[in-house]
């Protein structure tokens, strides 16, 4: 029973990579947008998908894996619901933005190794300049830019997004 | 029908502006938004409509017949000075109100609309001298400064092409692309002097020539957007505030080097800019701007966004080429140089944010009166994003040849302590050019500022960042931090940049933990300059910039560190937290919080810290209400 809901839901997924694919007319050299559709789709870039995709693109899982350790943005991994977004560029550095990925992992009790809470609700990433350098420190949480943030402020952002969730 | 069109766009905005009672803009740019401006908006267009006054939210709309009268509410990009922001501007009495909130949308309309009234508590207020402005012509952030390139974001409606075009928007294109032949548009940025923003400062117009002599009928334009620099957020705001005017750019370098497809690769981190620019190329090409035959000539030039997925060697030339292309975005040796061997192996022009913003106005301008400001070598003007310890951070715009302390000191309004406090004494340094520059120190701060001057004091224009430090920065830690950034960068092409960057880090590592002798210094110096001198691109050649500027400038510092004392208490292994008996009060809050148990101590007595225990997470120093415990270098 649970095996058959799995594999629709896979052909579902298929359909939906098949799409995306389509989208992009199914061009070797789209192959960033094609994956950045697909993370947008899964928050991830599941194996058999990649492998799916550069078939489809006729090229190899090599090539595409390639890329897809090269760039930051792409992850192999499942992330969380939420993605929180530390700012640890230059302006949010000075600003104490270390401070606040510090507050995070106590919070979330995350690690330098472990950034997804394991009920894939949140993720915890640095990035190198959200451009808000004014607002320094920034945070950024899925879309939504938050600035000055203190670290009162974060944990207070972690609790909301929790209750959100409850 | 082309040629007319720019003009009746003009005059039918033009009356429906005159038509206007009021028009209230307010900040649309990222960190606006992040203070709340889209519910300021909403609120203030409620609070209209509620007192059934005429409301227009933007000039396209008819206006019906007997409100003649109606307010506009506009939004516009960032203004620059998004610290204290949401930014609200009223005009026609030109007012600017500051850190506006929803519940203030009732007073504005109110007093100010109805009632001509300037509400005093929403003006700025100048931190040094207390005095309130009325307008951006009385902040002394937005007084000293020069705003060309940036003076539309702000004003113009960025998703109003109209708006655009009103301004004098596509005049400068439509009159290259069917008054002017190749080589003529390409002497004219040549004349100007015009120099690209994007770090190098190459001449714009001598990069075109080279693309124009290529023989090829495809060649392409690429506007560099990935601005990866950590610190930097200018061409951010252009794309956000001004898209067009990069449109426009475009496709004057088109015509002066005979591009026939456009690229715009904006980083992912950027939603707004990519929707804004989409929406904008959407717009041009509906105008006939942009597409076959543009202007109605026998030219033909259209424009593809492309969104970076993280990668700051991707802002380098040919690693964009690549990674447009579908690959990795690993730079490649030169020559042949982009110009000539590109995007698809076709001649293509890569040009940065700001360097395409500055074509319409050379056009529009003349490059004479361009060459007015700024500094012979180096003319116009440069955006930097001032941050860091200063009073007013933000995006400021002024000539080549202003010195630092025009720019930290007045624009900037001084420098912060640790405390928050202005304090003009507590100047340390200010870094430049980010990941690639250096730090300049008090005696550099009198220097006019441009690219040659700064390059013969070991530092970098740069994409324009602009940090300010007070003397609570560790320089030690300031240099691992851009070392960091890089090493984690590289895309590994290389080995001295590959392997030389992780083990400069790993040496600055050592110093930082108190593992360093004088010897680690000189190595570290040594392979600064190997890996300077042997990397493929200029990611690994600039890299060790801030390494060698800080150790040039702050040796002392390092120094101690060797002898295991971190001045500035940032370092955690060189620094040890003591108790003040006298301050102390006992009240055990330490106690309780310390997650060592370091601390010990009765009630109502002074309590102490045992060294060997304490783990410097500085949890204690976050807890005591009496300032009793301090964090010090070891000696
Ligand atoms: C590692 C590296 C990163 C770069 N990043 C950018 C960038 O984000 N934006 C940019 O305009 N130029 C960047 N550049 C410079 C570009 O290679 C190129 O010189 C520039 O875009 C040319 O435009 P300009 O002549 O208008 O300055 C970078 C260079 C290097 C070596
Ligand atoms: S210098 Fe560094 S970033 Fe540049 S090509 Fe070599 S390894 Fe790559
Ligand atoms: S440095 Fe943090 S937003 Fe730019
Ligand atoms: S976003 Fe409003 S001033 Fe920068």
């Amino acid at each position: 029973m649970l095996k058959t809901t799995a594999n629709t839901e896979k052909l579902h997924n298929f359909s939906k990579v098949c799409e995306i694919l389509d989208k992009f007319d199914r061009q070797p050299s789209k192959i960033i947008p094609i994956l950045q559709a697909v993370q947008e789709e899964y928050r991830y870039l599941p194996e058999e998908i990649m492998t799916f995709v550069a078939t489809s693109l006729g090229t190899s899982p090599a090539r595409v894996f390639g890329i897809a350790t090269f760039y930051s943005h792409f992850s192999l991994e499942p992330k969380g619901k939420y993605i929180i977004k530390v700012c640890d560029g230059t302006a949010c550095h000075v600003k104490g933005s270390s401070g606040l990925v510090e507050t995070i992992q106590r919070e979330l009790n995350l690690s330098e190794k472990n950034h997804t809470t394991d009920d894939l609700l949140f993720t915890l990433e640095t990035v190198s300049c959200l451009g808000a350098c004014g607002l320094a420190p920034a945070v950024v949480i899925n879309d939504k830019v938050y600035g000055q943030v203190s670290k009162q402020r974060m944990k207070e952002l972690i609790t909301e997004y929790k209750t959100m969730e409850a | 029908m082309e040629t007319a069109i720019l003009e009746k766009i003009q005059e039918d905005f033009k009356n429906r502006k005159s038509c206007l009672s009021h028009r209230i803009v307010i900040c649309a740019g990222t960190g606006c938004i992040a203070n709340g401006a889209m519910d300021v908006h909403e609120a203030l267009a409620k609070i209209i409509r509620e007192k059934q006054l005429p409301l227009t939210l933007s000039l396209k709309e008819e206006i019906p017949p007997g409100e003649e009268d109606p307010i506009l509410i506009s939004k516009s990009g960032c203004q620059g000075f998004c610290q204290v922001g949401p930014l609200v501007t009223i005009e026609p009495e030109n007012i600017l109100y500051t850190k506006v909130k929803p519940e203030h949308a009732r007073d504005i309309i109110e007093r100010t609309i109805l009632a001509g009234e300037v509400i005093t508590e929403l003006l700025y207020k100048e931190p040094q001298s207390g005095q309130s402005c009325k307008n951006h012509e009385e902040i002394s952030f937005y007084k000293r400064q020069n705003r060309m390139v940036l003076k539309s974001c702000g004003d113009i409606d960025p998703e109003d092409i109209n708006n655009y075009i009103y301004s004098g928007g596509y005049m400068a294109a439509r009159d290259m692309v069917l008054n002017k032949s190749p080589q003529e548009v390409c002497d004219i940025v040549k004349e100007a002097g015009l120099r690209g923003r994007g770090g190098g400062g190459f001449s714009t117009g001598r990069k075109w020539d080279l693309a124009l002599k290529q023989k090829s009928p495809d060649k392409y334009i690429i506007c560099n957007g990935d601005e990866g620099d950590p610190g930097a957020f200018m061409d951010r705001s252009v794309m956000e505030g001004n898209p067009h005017s990069i449109l426009e750019g475009m496709i004057i370098a088109a015509k002066a080097c005979g591009g026939t497809e456009g690229q715009v690769y904006v980083r992912m981190e950027y939603p707004l800019a990519v929707r804004r620019i989409q929406k904008a190329i959407i717009e041009a090409r509906k105008s006939h701007f942009l597409g076959e035959n543009i202007f109605g000539s026998d030219f033909s030039f259209d424009i593809h966004v492309m969104e970076g997925a993280g990668a700051f060697v991707c802002g380098e030339a040919s690693a964009m080429t690549e990674s447009i292309m579908g690959r990795r975005g690993m730079p490649r040796v030169k020559p042949p140089r982009t110009a000539e061997q590109g995007l698809w192996g076709k001649p293509t022009v890569v040009n940065n944010v700001e360097t395409l913003a500055c074509v319409p106005l050379i056009i529009r301008m003349g490059a004479d009166a361009f060459k007015k400001t700024g500094t012979t070598s180096s003319p116009g003007t440069k955006t930097f994003a001032l941050t860091g310890h200063v009073a007013n951070t933000g995006l400021i715009e002024v000539p080549f040849g202003t010195t630092l302390r025009e720019i930290i000191f007045n624009i900037g309004g001084g420098v912060l302590n640790a405390k928050g406090e202005i304090d003009n004494n507590d100047f340390k340094a200010v870094q430049i050019g980010g990941p690639s520059g250096g730090c300049l120190i008090e005696k550099h701060l009198d220097i006019p500022l441009d690219f040659d001057s700064l390059k013969s004091v070991g530092a970098m224009v740069g994409s324009g960042g602009l940090v300010v430090m007070n003397k609570s920065t560790c320089m030690v830690q300031i240099a691992r931090f851009f070392m960091k950034f890089t090493q984690s960068e590289s895309c590994g092409k290389c080995v001295p940049c590959r392997e030389g960057t992780r083990q400069i880090l790993e040496l600055i590592d050592d110093v930082a933990q108190g593992r360093g002798t004088q010897k680690t210094l000189t190595l570290l110096e040594e392979l600064c300059e190997t890996v300077q001198e042997t990397s493929l691109c200029g990611l690994g050649k600039s890299a060790p910039s801030p390494v060698l500027s800080t150790l040039k400038q702050f040796r002392e510092e390092w120094d101690a560190h060797i002898e295991m004392n971190c001045p500035t208490g940032n370092c955690k292994d060189l620094v040890s937290y003591t108790i003040a008996a006298e301050s102390c009060k006992g009240c055990t809050a330490c106690v309780r919080v310390c997650p060592a148990g370091a601390i010990s101590g009765n009630r109502k007595e002074a309590h102490v810290i045992d060294e060997q225990k304490c783990i410097r997470c500085g949890a204690c120093v976050e807890t005591c209400r009496f300032d009793a415990i301090s964090v010090g270098g070891r000696v």
